[in-house]
């Protein structure tokens, strides 16, 4: 048996950092839960355009290594704060899509009661503190989380995950400074999909690298190719490693892209679709790990087929569970803006 | 042995109110600028943090902002932070996080959390420290569902409605007028709280309501003693919660003396004298009143630098003696 398990961990020396650090069924979960948060996009996206669904929403399709990477190496009982983009880092957190479904059809069943929407998506009891139609906004919110865990001594990290957008609003650099004066157990993880709504970073933005914004508050900034599952995931694995030692923050850039437009009224007109698709084509993230777990012999067509019915099969439950749960009445409306005294 | 009435200043009530609250409960601690070895501004937290040392008495940057911000975050995961905003002008560098987040969270989340995070304002004119140091924006954050806003007017309230607001559940925002932080007066000791969301009537009398908020309190209190000597007989409310507001005590009040007089610092127009007065007439006290609604507030201006000016900007205890007299005399 020693032998055999030695083997195996040698014939993964030479691989990629989760391929070492973790199982071949923790990593077939992983594109499981890369299939679920793109399926469920498209499934609330296709409810959005049926009218079965309102309001807005903030599509993550394209990003979905770096929801999962930087969660990989999160306990159940971390937290994150999350934004108006936040469908995937809510699953990759381990929410059901049920619930989420419910809450986007705004029934009593969702995350939120109906309340919040796509936009303030959370899961508390996993971990997740919320979405956030503030850019920024839970970047102190975060920080203050941080500083419960050290306060309290439970251990806990945080991880802020905020857009490109958000590294020019004040909460950012505030947050950034106080986490670091503090050496709070937080990680600031910055996905870069190129575009604050239209706004280009490189017209937003006076660095090249947001990363880079982390020297001004001596913490590491590592940048990373946000769609390689690989990449984020160790990069995550450090800073949360740093953060439970006690040694402070870290900022990550995760460098990806977004198919879709900013939320359901853009147009598109600050991009090529030439540029959308050699995305699509060449840097796709579920398609680059899927490769990569297929060459390195951790999944068959089979397994992969296997997936993405178990994955179809849940999208159109959790649908289904969506539709038939009861609204709110609307005697309820004024509920939870104070919290009720028994 | 005599009981003896033990006076504290209002600063010195909240500092005990601070520290008695850290003493109860290990997930409460302070945060704010200068509010260390400095001890505030306004010396409210004073030596605390030599009591109570830098993990509990956290001297922040400047940073309003991010440090409401990290005090929502803390208060979401279970401390109980007080935050001190150095002057309340600084709540705009806060609003975000005080309306957008603190406010909203457990609405936007269905109830499944509570932000039970203290914000103190050191608020209002009189210290001759011009337009950006000055202003009373209770009413703000008073229009803001989720918030519950107080302005304690004594140092017994100060103390009693601290410990209230550190044990509710839900954001408190108070408004501290600077000038009422020398005001003495009787403080029980130990733990007690004074409830949010009621008012109390300071003083009762037949011919006229004035309901007034924080300093205005004590004004209208004086003027009411210089007009008892004139035959004229008032009634002071003092408002002490601005959201959830005290319907009742204020309606109750008007039905008894059938003249209402708001009274209060902020600028007038659309304010707390708005909302009463507004109250008021879709009450049932309406058919009650003998004269028009009037309102004190203060002038449609910055607040000035010189002295004289910034006097001439809020109510004074003459302009309250003034409006009262017309009032029940038919003037007006």
């Amino acid at each position: 048996m020693a032998g055999a398990s030695k083997a195996v961990v040698d014939s993964r020396a030479n691989l990629p950092f989760v391929y070492r650090q973790y199982s071949p069924e923790q990593l077939r979960q992983v594109l499981h839960k890369m299939y679920l948060i793109r399926r469920f996009e498209e499934g609330a996206e296709e409810c959005y355009m049926r009218g079965l669904i309102h309001g807005t929403m903030h599509l993550s399709i394209g990003q979905e290594a770096s929801a999962m990477g930087i969660c990989m190496p999160l306990a159940e009982d971390d937290q994150i704060t999350s934004t108006h983009r936040g469908h995937g880092h809510c699953i990759a957190k381990g929410a059901e899509v049920s619930r989420m479904f419910a809450e986007f059809f705004g029934k009593t069943t969702g995350y939120c009661k109906g309340r919040g929407g796509s936009m303030h998506i959370a899961d508390v009891a996993k971990g997740n503190l919320g979405a956030n139609g503030i850019v920024a906004g839970g970047i102190p919110i975060a920080v203050g989380a941080a500083l419960s865990s050290k306060r309290m001594k439970t251990g806990k990290v945080v991880v802020s995950f905020f857009g490109d957008g958000a590294n020019n609003e004040g909460a950012f650099h505030e947050a950034l400074n106080m986490a670091a004066i503090w050496k709070l157990p937080v990680i600031f993880v910055c996905e870069n999909n190129g575009y604050g709504m239209s706004t280009s970073t490189a017209r937003s933005t006076a660095v090249k690298n947001i990363a880079e914004r982390a020297a001004a508050y001596s913490m590491p900034g590592v940048v990373v190719n946000g769609n390689i599952f690989s990449e984020v995931a160790e990069a995550s694995f450090k800073a949360v490693e740093r953060a439970r030692a006690g040694e402070g923050p870290t900022l990550i850039e995760s460098k990806t892209y977004r198919y879709r437009g900013h939320s359901k009224s853009d147009r598109n007109r600050y991009r090529t679709k030439e540029e959308i698709e050699d995305w699509m084509a060449n840097r796709d993230p579920i398609t680059l790990f899927e490769t990569e777990l297929r060459d390195f012999g951790f999944i068959d067509d089979r397994g992969i087929e296997a997936i993405r019915d178990a994955v179809a099969k849940e999208i159109a439950d959790g649908i289904e569970f969506a539709k038939a749960s009861p609204a709110p009445e609307i005697a309820t409306l004024e509920n939870y803006v104070y919290t009720e005294h028994a | 042995m005599d009981a003896v009435v033990r006076e504290l200043s209002y600063a010195q009530a909240i500092q005990e109110a601070m520290a008695i609250a850290m003493d109860m409960d290990e997930r409460v601690f302070l945060m704010g600028e200068d509010i260390g070895v400095y001890g505030g501004a306004f010396q409210v937290t004073g030596d605390l943090v030599e009591r109570y040392g830098t993990d509990r008495v956290i001297d922040t940057p400047i940073s309003e902002l991010g440090g409401a911000g990290v005090a929502v975050g803390a208060a979401v995961t279970g401390m109980r932070p007080i935050f001190e905003f150095q002057f309340s002008d600084f709540a705009t560098l806060g609003m975000e996080q005080i309306v957008n987040q603190a406010a909203k969270m457990r609405f936007m989340l269905g109830g499944e959390v509570s932000v039970p995070v203290v914000m103190r304002f050191p608020a209002g004119s009189g210290t001759g420290a011009a337009a950006q140091h000055s202003q009373s924006l209770e009413a703000w954050l008073g229009h803001v569902p989720g918030l519950k806003v107080i302005q304690p007017a004594t140092p017994h309230d100060a103390k009693g409605m601290l410990l209230a607001a550190v044990a509710d559940p839900d954001p408190v925002m108070i408004f501290e007028h600077k000038l009422l932080y020398k005001m003495k007066g009787h403080v029980p000791e130990g733990h007690y709280t004074v409830p949010i969301g009621k008012a109390e009537i300071r003083r009762e009398g037949r011919d006229l309501t004035i309901v007034a908020t924080s300093i205005m309190v004590q004004k209208a209190l004086e003027a009411a003693a210089a007009l008892e000597g004139e035959g004229i007989d008032i009634e002071v409310v003092d408002l002490r919660t601005i959201r959830p507001i005290d319907r009742q005590t204020i309606i109750d009040s008007v039905k008894k003396t059938s003249r209402l007089l708001c009274v209060y610092e902020a600028v007038k127009t659309l304010g707390i004298g708005a909302e009463v007065s507004a109250l008021v007439a879709e009450s049932e006290a309406f058919d009650y009143l003998d004269a028009p609604i009037v309102r004190l507030g203060g002038a449609e201006t910055p607040i000035p630098y010189n002295p004289d000016l910034e006097k001439a900007t809020v109510p004074q205890v003459s302009d309250i003696i003034a409006a009262a007299r017309d009032l029940v005399k038919g003037v007006r």
